[in-house]
């Protein structure tokens, strides 16, 4: 085995993790926006905002992101208006921007939907005793829907930011050159396409190994109310209000 | 109600004769079920009213319209002398006028539930000082020392870190009454707080609102344990159908049923 060839790839592919991470990032949190967003259009109760959320979770969950990223940086940019835009152009013309927005787009209809079951899941119950104490809606939102709510989510959101973690992979296609573009430029460059994807592949598994303990650690600071009960004795520490 | 009949109605001659509660013609339907006909209750301070009443009687929906987590179609409560204001809403329904003020009796009327409800998130303590701190806007230091001996009081403060989840159906709920004692409440409203319960925790939830009853709270309790209405209670009310079937001492009615339903409901209860 040519353990310089696989020393050096993983560098080179390494050098570009950086990147990959900048996409992921901006992607996440500008999903994150806009599905809350769009979680608060969905709940808020007004039909027009339901109708909006539904037709917007078809077309970006029912499309692969690969059309809607080509969509974005390919198609947008035939319509004079967008190339004559002062404020769409520095955007669109940017793959790296164009990238950030597809992404953003598509997770934010996975998550909106993630969000609106953890909010439905809620028990009654606790909601109801809120408002029986004379907590106002705000407040019965902030201390036991949202609390209670974000919990429910979690599991289902670590897998969507896992999923959001390989789609930046779909960013080599418009030219970048993250962990994928740069180890496809070698693969072609060198035509060792085992060593040089089996590089990659592993630096994937190790960054969504280190996402999915890091949430995994999360979800067990935020629930020891579903832990087994602790024995009598064992002082337990109360979470500490976060929100 | 025009806003002048309505401040007028709530000029009362003294206090010492103004209800706690008081509800009159109060009116409830589900679709085409009509749950409550027309019914008027009045507690006045240090009243324990025990509301009995076979299932589909209307009498969770009775409390549950008291402090508004069920909207009544008509009547009109009354908290402290305090009307709660309506206004017509979609659909021939009425609305409560201000939803501030309603948040503000509620703050006044302490609930307990059947299935507890207590926030499985926080711990005992938390549940304990999360709407004293957050409704009535106490410090947190003077809510967290209270709750303390709250806990005391209902025997679970060994518990006061533990979650909901992990203690027992009768821990739980005195739990949540002290839950409802810390608001200092001027009316506490039990819904079934022993019907999900194993019968051997019964007594201990029982002994925590007989002492509550003897310290002179007042309170409104839905219930099925018939020796806590006929030997706590200051009144006893029976509901059949969505109506006041009968009212009264509890001793009397208990000796003397005074109309059939309520003899027959007593019987089956004794079988």
């Amino acid at each position: 085995m040519d353990y310089d060839f696989y020393l050096s790839t993983m560098w080179s592919v390494l050098k570009a993790l950086p990147l990959t991470l900048e996409i992921w990032f901006f992607g996440i949190a500008f999903g994150l926006v806009i599905a809350t967003g769009l979680t608060w259009l969905r709940a808020s109760g007004y039909k027009s905002g339901e109708y909006f959320t539904r037709a917007y979770v078809f077309v970006f969950r029912g499309s692969p992101l690969l059309v809607q990223l080509y969509l974005i940086y390919f198609g947008l940019s035939q319509f004079d208006f967008v190339r004559h835009s002062p404020i769409l152009w520095p955007i669109l013309r940017d793959p790296m921007y164009c990238t950030i927005v597809a992404m953003a787009l598509n997770t934010a209809a996975y998550e909106s939907e993630i969000f609106r079951g953890a909010l439905k899941a809620v028990p009654v119950g606790q909601i109801e005793a809120a408002k029986a104490f004379g907590m106002s809606a705000f407040t019965r939102f902030r201390i036991v829907t949202l609390p209670i709510a974000l919990r429910l989510a979690l599991p289902a959101y670590s897998t969507e930011i896992i999923l959001m973690t390989k789609a930046t992979a779909l960013a080599s296609v418009v030219t970048i050159m993250e962990m994928m573009g740069t180890a496809q430029k070698i693969q072609h460059d060198t035509f060792r396409p085992i060593e040089v994807l089996t590089c990659a592949g592993v630096i994937y598994l190790l960054l969504n190994l280190s996402i999915a303990r890091l949430f995994a650690w999360v979800e067990y600071l935020l629930s020891p109310h579903l832990r087994p009960a602790p024995d009598q004795s064992q002082r337990i520490k109360p979470v500490p209000e976060v929100l | 109600m025009s806003a002048s009949l309505a401040a007028a109605a709530n000029v009362e001659p003294s206090p010492e004769a103004t209800p706690a509660i008081s509800v009159k013609e109060m009116r409830k339907c589900f679709g085409d079920h009509e749950v409550l006909k027309g019914i008027s209750l009045e507690a006045h301070k240090g009243d324990v009213i025990s509301i009995l009443g076979s299932s589909g009687s209307g009498k969770s929906t009775l409390l549950r319209c008291i402090n508004l987590l069920e909207t009544p179609d008509s009547g009109e409560v009354r908290v402290g002398g305090e009307l709660i204001r309506m206004k017509p809403g979609q659909g021939g329904h009425q609305t409560p006028a201000d939803i501030r003020q309603v948040e503000r009796i509620r703050a006044d009327l302490a609930m307990v539930f059947q299935s507890f409800n207590l926030w499985s998130h926080m711990t005992v303590l938390e549940n304990l000082v999360a709407a004293p701190v957050h409704v009535l806007k106490r410090p947190r230091a003077e809510c967290l020392e209270q709750a303390e001996a709250l806990l005391k009081r209902v025997g679970i403060w060994e518990r006061r870190n533990y979650y909901p989840p992990h203690m027992s159906g009768g821990q739980q709920q005195r739990a949540a009454i002290a839950r409802a004692l810390a608001m200092n409440p001027k009316v506490m409203l039990f819904d079934e707080p022993t019907s999900a319960l194993d019968p051997e925790l019964v007594g201990e939830v029982l002994r925590v609102m007989r002492s509550l009853a003897e310290e002179g709270r007042t309170m409104l309790v839905v219930t099925h344990e018939m020796g806590f209405a006929r030997d706590v209670s200051s009144k006893v009310m029976f509901l059949h159908k969505g109506e006041v079937d009968s009212l009264g001492e509890p001793k009397e009615m208990f000796a003397r049923p005074p109309t059939q339903q309520f003899k027959q409901f007593i019987t089956n209860f004794n079988k």
